[in-house]
């Protein structure tokens, strides 16, 4: 039972973290047809920033997320103003733009990697923060996890939220239908493209502030979380920002459900679960 | 084929043949490497060159390789060592090109990109369960061995890649990259044709790997499988450009005497150039190095 509710509850943790991040990359792909494969490093930078203000200047986590997501939306942003914003204009086809933004992102993944460990140095970081052990009906948890938790789920909330209730993010996922029909009715889809890769670059540094709360960081994180995102936007269907965000807490199920199993296998079971999704659904749970 | 290409091509096959016998012994290591960086290149162009179905998996095949040396080290002799590199990359490829050439290409660079991470926490998973160490020793090999290797298997390499051109199947390539539905309405089995010539193309790159573990010596997980060799062909190839066939080795060539030079200077400093310069390719010149002398070429002509 104690199990049940450790496996359950560590899978809404993991899950709430992969979906952010998760959905951060559907807005990019989804909305803006990048395939933002350095999407983990926006996550390893905020994971560092964070860090950074915790041990330099003892600013708590839970505040510096906020910081963290502005600066890493500006970041998003600029990126987008100037490089894919560019590509967009010059690239005569959706396909060639799709081909193109992506080797691009290889590109950019280096450079964010490289620069961050001339920054930050190469070793293993961590910092201790509220590691007091919380008693749930049994099962033991950090305080930090259970913040983190709550955050994970209050940010998908909210962008659940934006996304249905607001009218830019009516606009985004007009956009993510069909872009061209939504700028025909009025959607500024430059704007919106824009606003999609910097949302997307905030999601991946907040869930990287979060996971810098929980596991120790390096700056070729990054990679690992990149190939979990790229995972579930296709269990929850490519295109559908609530499939990746149900499909998010799907995987950190069966992730919690691995590390009890063999912890060593957890990204196999998830390739072998992609493997699964390719050759029998590759529209995944609410693709088209 | 002109007379004079064929000459050129003779002579610059007798100069790196005798490379050896003329060229002091930290050329021949220099000159075996860049063959390396060649073979992974133009494999990776081969299949993704004229498909635009791009390719994130070279680590992968190259890792692949290394570890297959590493397994059969000291049980065979050299040659067969290779080919089963080849066929471990080859088999490898076959099993990705059946799950995702199927489908678009974005599913394609999906899969490939996390497949090295896969084979990383697979393999480090097997050694320290299983096997009960991480790391393993490869047999080594003379420098001269290892140039000959990579020098004659960037030939038969660019000669596959020669014949396919001029073959059916190549033809069947281009044609997907232009237009699949239409290739396929045509009665070009697309599907079959993705797959073979993807793996045939990771063949090479698994040879590869299989010959530079021997200068490896000691290998773990996270030394075979890494990332920067599915970054660097794609970005010397794109340097190049794929237009000819040409393109990409003069990319190479460049770009692994770079790296030699820069890689115990400035480690970091260098990723990160080639990062920048990668992006400033696709931005500003997409035809690449030969695109950029083509226009030249032209403009001198008019004028």
């Amino acid at each position: 039972m104690v199990t049940l509710l450790n496996v359950i509850i560590g899978g809404f943790l993991m899950g709430g973290i992969y979906a952010i991040v998760a959905v951060g990359l559907s807005m990019q792909y989804g909305v803006g047809r990048v395939l933002n494969i350095a999407h983990g490093e926006f996550l390893m930078v905020g994971a560092f920033i964070t860090w950074s203000f915790y041990t330099f200047l003892k600013i708590s986590p839970l505040i510096t997320f906020f910081l963290v997501g502005g600066l890493l939306f500006i970041l998003g942003y600029i990126i987008d103003w100037s490089l894919f914003s560019r590509l967009r204009r010059i690239s005569p086809s959706i396909s060639v733009y799709e081909g193109n933004s992506l080797m691009a992102c290889f590109g950019l993944q280096f450079v964010i990697q490289n620069l961050a460990m001339l920054l930050w140095g190469g070793g293993l970081k961590g910092y201790s923060y509220l590691a007091v052990p919380v008693n749930i009906g049994g099962a033991v948890f950090g305080t930090n996890r259970l913040i983190t938790l709550v955050y994970a789920l209050g940010i998908s909330l909210l962008f659940y939220l934006f996304l249905t209730k607001t009218r830019t993010g009516k606009a985004i996922r007009a956009a993510s239908q069909n872009a061209t029909a939504a700028a025909i009715v009025g959607v500024n889809i430059d704007f919106v493209l824009s606003l999609c890769f910097a949302l997307g670059a905030m999601l991946a540094g907040i869930a990287g502030c979060l996971v810098s709360m929980m596991y120790s960081i390096h700056t070729a994180m990054g990679l690992e979380y990149t190939v979990i995102a790229l995972i579930v936007i296709v269990l929850g269907g490519l295109g559908s920002i609530t499939g990746s965000l149900i499909g998010g807490f799907i995987l950190g199920i069966i992730g919690s459900v691995m590390s009890y199993v063999e912890p060593g296998l957890i990204l196999v079971a998830y390739y072998l679960l992609f493997m699964l999704l390719l050759l029998i659904k590759p529209t995944g749970l609410m693709g088209r | 084929m002109s007379f004079k290409k064929v000459a050129i091509i003779l002579l610059l096959l007798a100069l790196f043949g005798l490379l050896p016998y003329f060229g002091t012994p930290y050329m021949v290591v220099l000159f075996g490497n860049i063959f390396m960086y060649v073979v992974l290149t133009l494999s990776w162009v081969m299949f993704s060159g004229p498909t635009g179905y791009i390719s994130l998996a070279s680590a992968a095949f190259f890792g692949a390789g290394i570890y297959t040396a590493a397994v059969l080290s000291f049980k065979l002799p050299v040659i067969m060592i290779v080919l089963m590199g080849a066929t471990v990359g080859f088999l490898l490829a076959l099993l990705i090109g059946v799950i995702t050439l199927r489908l678009r290409g974005i599913y394609f660079a999906m899969f490939t990109f996390g497949f090295v991470e896969l084979l990383l926490y697979f393999v480090l998973w097997y050694e320290t369960n299983i096997k009960g160490t991480t790391g393993r020793i490869v047999f080594t090999l003379g420098n001269v061995t290892v140039y000959y290797i990579m020098y004659i298997l960037s030939i038969i390499l660019l000669l596959v890649m020669y014949i396919l051109n001029k073959s059916k199947y190549g033809m069947a390539l281009k044609s997907i990259g232009d237009n699949e539905i239409a290739s396929e309405h045509s009665g070009v089995n697309v599907t079959r044709i993705k797959i073979l010539v993807y793996a045939l193309s990771a063949a090479f790159v698994g040879a590869c790997g299989s010959i530079m573990a021997t200068r490896l010596t000691y290998i773990d997980p996270k030394i075979a499988f890494n990332p920067l060799y599915s970054f660097i062909p794609i970005f010397m190839a794109i340097f190049g450009g794929m237009r000819e066939i040409y393109g990409p080795i003069i990319g190479s060539f460049i770009f692994s005497y770079l790296q030699e030079v820069l890689t115990t200077k400035i480690p970091y400093y260098y990723m990160l150039l080639f990062g920048l310069l990668m992006i400033f390719i696709i931005v500003y010149m997409p035809e690449g190095l030969i695109g950029l002398l083509r226009i030249n070429l032209i403009k001198r002509n008019r004028s």
